[in-house]
């Protein structure tokens, strides 16, 4: 099984239009959008939703003002400044609340419940290009990560039972916990830069965070021709570090316009970036046997 | 006055925005970059560093001479951060929060507080003028929200010395990262992009932030590409479109060398000085409000 996680560190660099058209363009897979924070690849896949889950992950604080005292314990234990002062009671700011039951633990009056969060929903559908696991997390949410190895999971459950040998993920910007988690089992990380100083200083921590973990980094360059000296300086490092260098990309409207005909940037015909995509995506499979 | 730019969706352009008002802003000002995992603003506004601080998490050390294995803290740690098995006691440091739980609950006192690095805060000056403070998250570090915690408490009281304003460059997304960069802010700049993508997420930061009461303005980059739905959406729901920056190879390129928007050209020199004062009478409003 070959999992492909497509990541970037810097958002906009073109993740999701790339994922759809690796998409369109792989034989036999199971799509994953692993950005459950601000996902974007339903709107190219238009998805048909068969089984939808609730996500419940950890606890929330609660405080029953009824039985609350005032005491004061929970706000001087609390290191998340969660617990709100109000009056003669306390209550409890659920954005702030991390569900570490410490105020619960200690409330002299057993005056805190501790019920479990539910923090979005996770989807299997169906979509033009198979199967698909996506999900959406409401606003404000931890994004600890653990939605992101639901939809793993689900994704390789699905994949072995469908007999597909692909698991293809769309990632999320950044390189904390849910880029960690989306990294967990990779086989290879395609990681979406672009020749900015943005572009390069992003490639290079999330590239760090890749070798951390040993997994094989393939390098796309989106708009090189925006900035030779960035997309040089993108080709040393590659060379440097050992990554492929999968594509070189122009700076063409065609992704937007595809976007808002809700393709992929490789359907509908054959354009020059079409191209140029089919060609990175070749060598991509390429490295997945290697 | 606090001002946060967010936008849901990563690169339309927050970091393009936010370095432009600091350059442009009247007053006593501080940018922060509050987009810990991946921060940028600092490769735009070419702070002078200062000072950096290793900014670290309490993490427990348990003493196993004084530890009797009564699971007490194993049972109260909602991270799975220490567990006990047998007559062995396991710490998991990368999972801790930090809550201190577990050394609370300790009937015999065995559990010490050592620490995890969790990145590094950056404090500089730009062009003389223009304070600038960045969190830096540690490659493989996996939390952002306490190095954020302690940017943001360095920020507030630095501010308030100073009498400064503070240009907030936010992470993207909706979910907690972002809810807190917003959090402490007077006025929130939603920047978008009026493409589908940008326009779903779009919608998806107006969702999160409204709840929050606080004015919103929205900045549109790349504006001629796409669709028009984010306009649709703009006037349907009241929110003033305060700027639009246009779709042009030479603002790409001009982006692309680590240059400040505001300084392209003369057009875009008084637009941001204009967006300057738009924002301040929109704080205003609200504290008349």
């Amino acid at each position: 099984m070959h999992e492909i996680v497509v990541i970037s560190g810097k958002g906009g660099t073109g993740k999701t239009s790339l994922t759809a058209a690796f998409a369109h363009l792989a034989e036999s897979k199971v799509i994953c959008d692993l950005d459950v924070d601000a996902p974007d690849l339903h709107l190219l896949l238009a998805p048909k939703v068969v089984r939808e889950e609730a996500f419940h992950s950890g606890h929330e604080a609660v405080i029953n003002a009824d039985r609350c005292s005032g005491c004061g314990t929970c706000l001087d234990m609390c290191r998340f400044d969660a617990v709100v002062a109000g009056g003669d009671t306390y209550r409890i700011d659920p954005t702030r609340c991390e569900g570490c039951k410490v105020c619960v633990a200690f409330c002299p009056e057993q005056a805190i419940d501790f019920p479990s969060r539910h923090c979005g929903a996770w989807y299997v559908s169906d979509t033009r290009f198979g199967p698909m696991v996506h999900a959406q997390l409401f606003p404000g949410q931890e994004n600890s990560g653990r939605l992101v190895s639901v939809l793993k999971k689900e994704a390789r459950r699905l994949a072995e039972a469908g007999g597909h040998d692909l698991i293809l993920c769309d990632g999320s910007p950044g390189i904390g916990c849910p880029v960690i988690s989306s990294l967990s089992q990779a086989t290879l990380a395609v990681i979406v830069t672009e020749p900015t100083p943005s572009g390069v200083h992003d490639l290079e921590r999330v590239a760090t965070l890749c070798d951390h973990f040993r997994i094989k980094v393939a390098v796309i360059v989106n708009k090189y021709d925006l900035n030779a000296d960035h997309t040089a300086r993108i080709e040393v490092l590659c060379r440097e570090k050992g990554y492929t260098l999968a594509g070189r990309l122009p700076h063409d409207n065609e992704v937007t316009r595809a976007m808002v005909r809700c393709q992929a940037v490789t359907e509908g015909g054959d354009t020059d970036f079409g191209l140029h995509v089919r060609h990175a995506w070749t060598t991509i499979q390429g490295l997945l046997n290697t | 006055m606090i001002v946060a730019v967010a936008s849901g969706k990563g690169g339309t352009g927050k970091t393009t925005v936010a370095a432009s008002l600091a350059v442009s802003w009247p007053r006593a000002v501080m940018a922060v970059d509050l987009d810990v995992d991946e921060p940028n603003l600092h490769l735009f506004l070419k702070p002078q560093i200062t000072e950096i601080e290793t900014v670290t998490l309490e993490v427990p050390e348990v003493d196993e001479t004084k530890c009797t294995f009564c699971r007490a803290c194993a049972e109260l740690c909602q991270f799975k951060a220490i567990a006990v098995m047998g007559k062995a006691i396991l710490t998991f440091p990368e999972m801790c929060h930090g809550c201190g739980g577990c050394m609370a609950i300790c009937p015999e006192g065995a559990i010490g507080v050592t620490t995890r690095e969790l990145g590094v805060m950056e404090r500089g000056t730009a062009r003389g003028r223009v304070a600038c403070l960045t969190g830096r998250l540690r490659i493989g570090e996996a939390m952002s929200p306490p190095l954020m915690r302690h940017v943001r408490a360095r920020m507030t009281a630095e501010a308030e010395l100073q009498g400064a304003d503070i240009l907030i460059d936010a992470p993207p997304g909706v979910s907690c990262p972002a809810m807190s960069a917003v959090a402490d802010s007077d006025v929130i700049v939603l920047v978008t992009e009026p493409t589908p993508f940008g326009f779903y997420d779009f919608t998806l930061a107006w969702e999160a932030f409204s709840p929050l009461g606080k004015p919103m303005a929205v900045v549109v980059n790349r504006a001629g590409l796409g669709d028009g739905r984010v306009y649709d959406f703009c006037r349907e729901h009241g929110l003033p479109v305060v700027a639009e920056i246009p779709y042009r190879r030479d603002i790409a390129e001009h982006y692309s060398k680590g240059l400040v928007l505001a300084e392209l050209d003369e057009g875009l020199k008084e637009q941001f000085a204009g967006l300057c004062r738009t924002l301040a009478s929109l704080a205003k409003e609200r504290d008349h409000a």
